[in-house]
């Protein structure tokens, strides 16, 4: 941020726009609203064009020579590849109901960051470079050609939309948003025009299969460093099997979750749920990422990453592959997978080896979402659960985009948090569920350099937490994200100070009874459970 | 931004001034009362068929329902079999919903920032106005039928009677031709007050919107005011429908006007926002089931992805994978 502002400054939002043409309005670069844009290395790791060191903030971005014919050929060629893209640029009504439901216009106020008017930043050039009105009316017609100036400011806004689908949920022909981000990202990446907080995961997920880049050796310490501490908080002792052939289930899940809190005890949820069910599973260190930021880039590079999961699972021998707690990573493998990389025939029906529930759901991706899992285990009384354990949390949940807006999966996540939790309070119907606000850092966005843009984004979400915060003493908000749990934090910490965030797993794992664990006076991160660490002092 | 509103108003009143000059001239008559409507007809029904069908030429490639409610899963979990389709009769009944009743728009909601809360309210004025103002178009149009066909059908009889049935004034006004008139002022009005749809709205918007009150506007007045020679007009309505047209004398210069500002409407169609007529049933994230997991989708245009395999990747790092004692393929 240029600087810092307190959250009163942030809140002095006008939701007017100017009166001025939109077209007439120059687009300024703001620090703390952009983020780094991508090393050269890192474009050509992958094999992608034009990787090059450039600055937003300064005049020349180092664009190649033919650079308007190749945008204009790569738009014309999506049209013909996606038809939504296609009725999308024709059929906009710009009747103003996606307008309010952005979370980045409500935190910003930018009058283009209306999910109708970051649209036609693309849908202008469709006119003015594609239709025979738009190219003999120009600006009449709401058309206009492409710049250097009109590709600067499509850069800018292409990254301030987290794909996050709200506004295509509300649109009456169901324009998503998304599908234009998603091409107007595809169409800056032909220029290596990416940010690095994206480009940086890809380049290493392709190498070492997970986007922190975690070598082999790292990525399955940092699993056994958190065996020790769930031996040291919980008394038990779990040996996680890695790239084992011939296990039963294969299991993926964001390398977020193996490398900072609050996501590690989310982790520490999975190992100790496998544990207690005895699980035959593996994890996996060539696909050790269930995430997915070549969704970011492009459908190409989102499909190439992709391919490791069903690859690895056909070389371990898996009969079917469970995916942990994330939420792009959900749409990819949910609504993408399959027709990137599938049939896999080579799986098997997913059945659970505890319950015999058929997932009927996922019978031809093969891949089951740990929390359909694990509420179907707890229909079946298989967990053995001490909720109790958590009753010094007020718990809310905040339900991610993509699960919800490119799945549906909201009963599973409340059920289990029900069973695991005495406390549960959920948010205003209108911010939850398919209704659900991003967290303001999706899709890419949760890099550092752009905080002011992920608070302001991050607003409707945590001003609804503020509600059930201030109502019912909500002190946890849930979740079933990797960048939620990554992000929400900081967000909480600015705009709700006293909520903490954690995943779902790490709930169950709190309120498991284990075999041979200890007193349980500690959570899973290590902290005294109130009333429950004393009793054991006094005996 | 005025200048938008002015263009499109603009277009519309020259529209009106040149019927109104044709109208004026004898030999134009046949021109704007016959040839024109054959025309905008031919261009409308060509246009419309070759934007569908230049749609539909753009393959879909990924299922990307946006999902409005509970997935189909666990058979015990209760799941949203509309919102949420996984059947395709769940599907029909999502596209029912969105193009007979606007199943989005009613969904709406507005936010305002008041105090440091963001207030999340239901508005319906904006589907009450689409929804009004579509459903009276339709039972015009259909309405009109009795001006195109002898002996005129059953249900456009029916239809008129109903919405005729208050029988207010003579000729007695239709139900219809108040809503319309509310429903597209109302809907300029919301365009050209509130900021935000200022901002968004171009020439485009503006000009549908001006161009219908025209329409209505003329038509009304046909009717109420300088009142037309009705047999006459639907001699030249059933000539043109049966393809032998004729130009009977007497017919007002309204009805010029009239029929200058539909034929407008009918050639500006296809290659208008109007298109979403057609575009609402195609698109990707109302049409489809989700059943992603659940079957196969195919994407015609895919390519097997380059990726960095297995044997790449532990070439790559055997060594640490060998000392931290993770199994592999080749020693």
């Amino acid at each position: 941020m240029a600087k810092e502002l307190t959250p009163q400054e942030m809140m002095r939002i006008d939701l007017r726009p100017p009166t001025r043409d939109w077209m007439d309005i120059p687009t300024v670069i703001k620090p703390g609203i952009y983020c780094y844009p991508a090393k050269p290395e890192k474009v050509e790791i992958v094999g992608m064009p034009n990787g090059h060191v450039w600055s937003p903030v300064e005049e020349d971005w180092g664009l190649p020579e033919d650079w308007k014919e190749t945008f204009l050929e790569g738009m014309r060629e999506r049209l013909d590849k996606h038809r939504s893209f296609k009725i999308f640029m024709d059929i906009c009504v710009r009747c103003g109901a996606c307008a309010d439901k952005c979370h980045f216009f409500l935190g910003s106020g930018d009058p283009k960051n209306m999910p109708v008017v970051r649209a036609e930043l693309i849908r202008s050039v469709y006119r003015g470079e594609f239709t025979k009105a738009g190219k003999i009316l120009g600006r009449l017609a709401g058309g206009r050609k492409i710049t250097e100036d009109v590709l600067k400011e499509i850069w800018y806004y292409m990254f301030q939309c987290t794909e996050c689908r709200r506004c295509s949920l509300f649109c009456p022909y169901g324009i998503d948003t998304a599908e234009v981000t998603i091409i107007g990202r595809e169409l800056l990446n032909l220029f290596g025009l990416n940010i690095n907080w994206i480009q940086e995961p890809v380049a290493n997920c392709y190498e070492t299969g997970n986007h922190l880049g975690l070598l082999p050796h790292t990525f399955k310490q940092n699993i056994e460093f958190m065996c020790m501490d769930i031996e040291e908080f919980v008394g038990i002792k779990i040996d996680p099997p890695f790239n084992k052939k011939g296990a039963e289930i294969l299991f993926t899940t964001p390398s977020g979750d193996v490398f900072a809190e609050p996501g590690i005890f989310t982790l520490a949820g999975y190992l100790m749920l496998f544990e207690h069910i005895g699980l035959d599973y593996t994890w996996s260190t060539y696909n050790s990422e269930g995430g997915n930021f070549g969704f970011f880039t492009s459908l190409d590079m989102a499909q190439r990453l992709n391919a490791k999961i069903y690859a690895e699972a056909k070389r371990l021998g898996v009969k079917w592959i469970l995916g942990g707690e994330c939420g792009h990573m959900w749409r990819v493998v949910h609504q993408y997978m399959n027709t990137f990389n599938g049939p896999p025939d080579f799986l098997e029906e997913p059945v659970s080896p505890i319950t015999g529930t058929k997932f009927e759901n996922a019978k031809s991706a093969k891949m089951v979402h740990l929390t359909e899992f694990t509420a179907d285990l707890i229909k079946h009384n298989k967990l053995k659960l001490d909720p109790s354990r958590n009753d010094h949390l007020k718990v809310t949940y905040h339900d991610s985009c993509n699960p919800s807006r490119g799945m549906g999966m909201f009963e599973e996540p409340r059920y289990v948090i029900k069973n695991v939790c005495n406390n549960f309070y959920d948010m205003p119907e209108n911010t939850i569920r398919e209704q659900t606000f991003c967290c303001g850092s999706g899709a890419g966005l949760n890099a550092g350099e752009d905080m002011e843009l992920r608070l302001r984004g991050g607003l409707p979400r945590a001003n609804a937490v503020k509600y059930v915060h201030e109502r019912f003493g909500v002190n946890m908000l849930s979740c079933v994200c990797a960048i939620d749990r990554a992000v929400l934090p900081a967000s909480m910490e600015y705009w709700v100070p006293g909520v903490d965030v954690c995943g779902v797993s790490e709930l169950v794992a709190n309120a498991l009874i284990m075999e041979g664990e200890n007193d349980r006076s500690l959570n899973l991160r290590g902290e005294p459970i109130p009333g429950r660490g004393e009793v054991t002092e006094d005996v | 931004m005025i200048t938008r509103i002015i263009v499109a108003f603009g277009a519309v009143v020259g529209i009106v001034i040149a019927a109104l000059i044709g109208a004026s001239v004898p030999g134009l008559r046949p021109l704007i009362g016959v040839a024109l409507p054959y025309v905008a007809f031919a261009i409308f029904l060509v246009g419309f068929i070759l934007k569908v069908v230049n749609w539909a030429k753009s393959p879909v490639p990924f299922r990307i329902p946006t999902t409005g409610g509970q997935e189909f899963s666990l058979p015990w979990i209760k799941w949203s079999k509309i919102d949420n389709p996984s059947t395709t009769g769940g599907v029909i009944m999502r596209m029912f919903f969105e193009v007979c009743c606007f199943r989005s728009l009613f969904r709406n909601m507005r936010t305002d920032l008041r105090s440091g809360w963001l207030i999340h309210h239901p508005t319906k004025w904006l589907w009450l106005l689409a929804l009004g103002f579509h459903y009276s178009f339709l039972i015009i149009a259909i309405r009109h039928l009795r001006l195109f066909v002898q002996p005129v059908p059953g249900f456009v009889e029916t239809l008129d009677a109903v919405d005729g049935m208050f029988q207010i004034g003579i000729p007695p006004i239709y139900l219809t031709d108040i809503f319309i008139l509310l429903c597209v002022t109302g809907l300029l009005i919301r365009r050209l007050c509130l900021p935000k749809m200022r901002f968004m709205s171009l020439v485009a918007d503006y000009f549908p919107l001006f161009l219908i009150l025209g329409i209505v506007i003329s038509g009304l007045l046909m009717r109420f005011v300088y009142r037309v020679d009705i047999t006459a007009v639907k001699a030249l309505a059933t000539g043109i429908a049966s393809f032998h047209p004729v130009m009977p004398e007497g017919i007002g210069a309204i009805f010029f006007v009239h029929i200058a500002l539909v034929s407008t409407l009918l050639a500006y169609f296809p290659f208008s926002k109007l298109m979403h007529m057609g575009g609402v049933f195609m698109s990707p994230t109302r049409n489809l089931a989700n059943t992603n997991r659940m079957a196969y989708h195919e994407n015609p245009w895919r390519k097997p992805p380059k990726f960095h395999s297995y044997e790449e990747y532990e070439d790559m790092y055997r060594d640490y994978m060998k000392e931290a004692g993770l199994p592999l393929e080749r020693e």
